[in-house]
């Protein structure tokens, strides 16, 4: 409630004076649509996370989602996330690294880049069938192994419907978002770096650990942050996959908006703020290591 | 890294890509016992369900592409020509809709614009299925601003737009005539894009209660056994041609530029 005040008390540098004018109402149909469909639900959610039913300010439903449910819900979500993204960036890492600095024709690297377009699009409810019928429990991977070398998944612990389970999925579009965001990244580690690094007497190990990795350290992190966002919010595959057996932040939410599971409406308010304070926070981490990184890469 | 190296990598990884699709295939064409069959297509294709659900995305797709060009192109050509101090900002805006999940924001639209509010969307059908268009716009957003704002970046707006108006014509024309001509390409990657996310879409359709694929392939998967692995193995053929559409236009115009 204090930006008018805050505006108005430091005077604005005279070239930016504000001229009311025939150009800024092109930019109107933007402004209208964005602030109805994006801003003012979001403001919804977040100031409704700090009111009661009778629209008082109260912190209880904050406080509302320190509950043991709550909490662990969003700790099975970190948790699947950050896994997603870690396993994710590290794979993407290495099959980018291969295709780009591994001496593969050149040939391979049109299809990769269009097939990760694709994979990195391919989420939601079809994702989910897809990997029920590999991994689930008649799935062609699932009865594979147990017919041709008699491992069973289930025996050994494996459920699709489970920590890792959720894991390996969302990997499917995790390692194709990666391999898409590093591989530029990749192609600015200039050749010039290596050389004077093996003048220099440097071993391969050594030029990945003091020279390339360093460089590529604020990208592979930032592109970390995005993926978890992205796990984090990802709704239908885990809804598809589990139905509601697994208890994430998001199928929580589902449930709450569908039929107020949590018996209090605002309570769903404080789950959504949280999301978005995880998401956003994420995001943030993002932008700016993209802005430190492209200091170097370009 | 050596050269076995990277391709054990790159195999593995294949691998990893590869045996989903294989096992969707697989499953849906496992129908009738002992043999491979179109049984589970034909058995989603003779669901007048699916039709229904199919044509209504297709139907809301078509309908998101038509407002995302008109809400992007002229917004992105203004910016350009008339508030370049503004684009970092407008740049900021459209990718805000990659941070707030998709659920926060439908839970708002739920809210805000339930039957006993100013602007009740959510009373009446037509109103659902605008506030969902709407929906899918913004979660297009980021792509189809992209996509067009770098199609401009290779035109001179400045130096056309200037033509054009000494030439006598207005700004509809020049919008209509001379910039979506020239961004057509990426208007069309914008598109395509835009068209793979609605026919996936499941969360704001579900909680909106409209009848749509997403919602719909979501139920099959609870309640059937060999059709869901057909409807996502369209699923994914859609979105496959979605992409390689994109990757025709742009590959297209090169060699048109190259060309000349």
């Amino acid at each position: 409630m204090s930006g008018p005040c805050v505006t108005d008390v430091t005077s604005p540098p005279p070239k930016r004076r504000w001229r009311p004018s025939l150009t800024w109402l092109g930019l109107l149909p933007f402004a209208v649509f964005i602030l109805l469909f994006l801003v003012m639900p979001t403001m919804k959610i977040v100031l409704g996370a700090f009111q009661r039913a009778d629209g008082s300010f109260t912190f209880e439903n904050i406080a509302g989602l320190f509950t043991p449910s709550i909490l662990s819900s969003y700790w099975i979500s970190i948790k699947i996330s950050v896994a997603s993204s870690a396993f994710g960036c590290l794979i993407g890492f290495l099959m980018a690294a291969a295709m780009v600095l591994g001496g593969l024709p050149r040939g391979i690297r049109s299809p990769l880049m269009t097939f990760s377009g694709v994979a990195s699009n391919f989420a939601g409810v079809p994702l989910a069938f897809a990997f029920l019928a590999t991994l689930g429990p008649l799935g062609l991977v699932t009865v594979f192994l147990r017919t041709e070398f008699g491992i069973n998944l289930r025996v050994m612990g494996f459920n699709i419907l489970s920590f890792w389970g959720l894991t390996i999925t969302y990997l499917f579009f995790q390692i194709p978002l990666m391999i898409l965001i590093i591989t530029p990244a990749l192609d600015g580690l200039k050749r010039e770096w290596r050389e004077a690094a093996s003048c220099l007497g440097a071993s391969g190990a050594q030029y990945w650990r003091i020279v390339a990795l360093p460089i590529l350290f604020p990208t592979i992190l930032g592109t970390f942050a995005l993926l978890f966002a992205n796990a984090f919010g990802a709704v239908a595959t885990a809804i598809a996959l589990t139905g509601s057996s697994l208890n994430i932040v998001p199928i929580m939410l589902f449930a709450q908006i569908r039929g107020d599971v949590l018996g209090n409406p605002h309570l769903g308010y404080a789950m959504a703020f949280g999301m978005i304070l995880v998401t956003g926070l994420a995001n943030v981490v993002y932008i700016v290591l993209r802005i430190r990184s492209e200091r170097w890469l370009k | 890294m050596t050269r076995a190296a990277s391709w054990a990598v790159l195999l593995l990884g294949l691998t990893y890509f590869i045996l989903p699709l294989v096992g969707m295939v697989e499953f849906s064409l496992s129908m009738r016992r002992g043999e491979y069959s179109f049984d589970a297509y034909a058995a989603v294709l003779a669901d007048p369900q699916f039709r229904e659900t199919f044509s209504y995305s297709v139907v809301m797709a078509l309908l998101t592409i038509v407002f995302g060009i008109l809400l992007v192109v002229p917004t992105a050509f203004w910016v350009r020509l008339k508030l370049p101090r503004l684009r970092p900002l407008v740049e900021f805006v459209t990718l805000l809709p990659l941070v707030i999940p998709a659920i926060v924001t439908v839970f708002g639209y739920i809210r805000l614009y339930n039957t006993s509010s100013w602007l009740p969307l959510t009373g009446t059908i037509f109103g659902t299925n605008l506030l969902l268009m709407f929906g899918y716009a913004m979660l297009s957003l980021p792509y189809m601003y992209r996509a067009v704002d770098t199609g401009l970046r290779t035109i001179d707006v400045a130096t056309l737009t200037e033509a054009a108006q000494s030439l006598g014509a207005g700004w509809v024309t020049i919008i209509t005539r001379l910039i979506l001509p020239n961004v057509l390409v990426a208007v069309l990657s914008g598109s395509f894009v835009t068209f793979a996310i609605v026919m996936g879409e499941f969360t704001m359709a579900a909680l909106l209660n409209r009848p749509a694929f997403g919602p719909y392939l979501q139920l099959m998967g609870a309640n059937k056994a060999y059709e869901p692995f057909a409807l996502a193995t369209i699923a994914f053929i859609i979105t496959w041609a979605c992409m390689g559409l994109i990757q025709l236009v742009t590959r297209f115009t090169k060699h048109d530029k190259a060309g000349r």
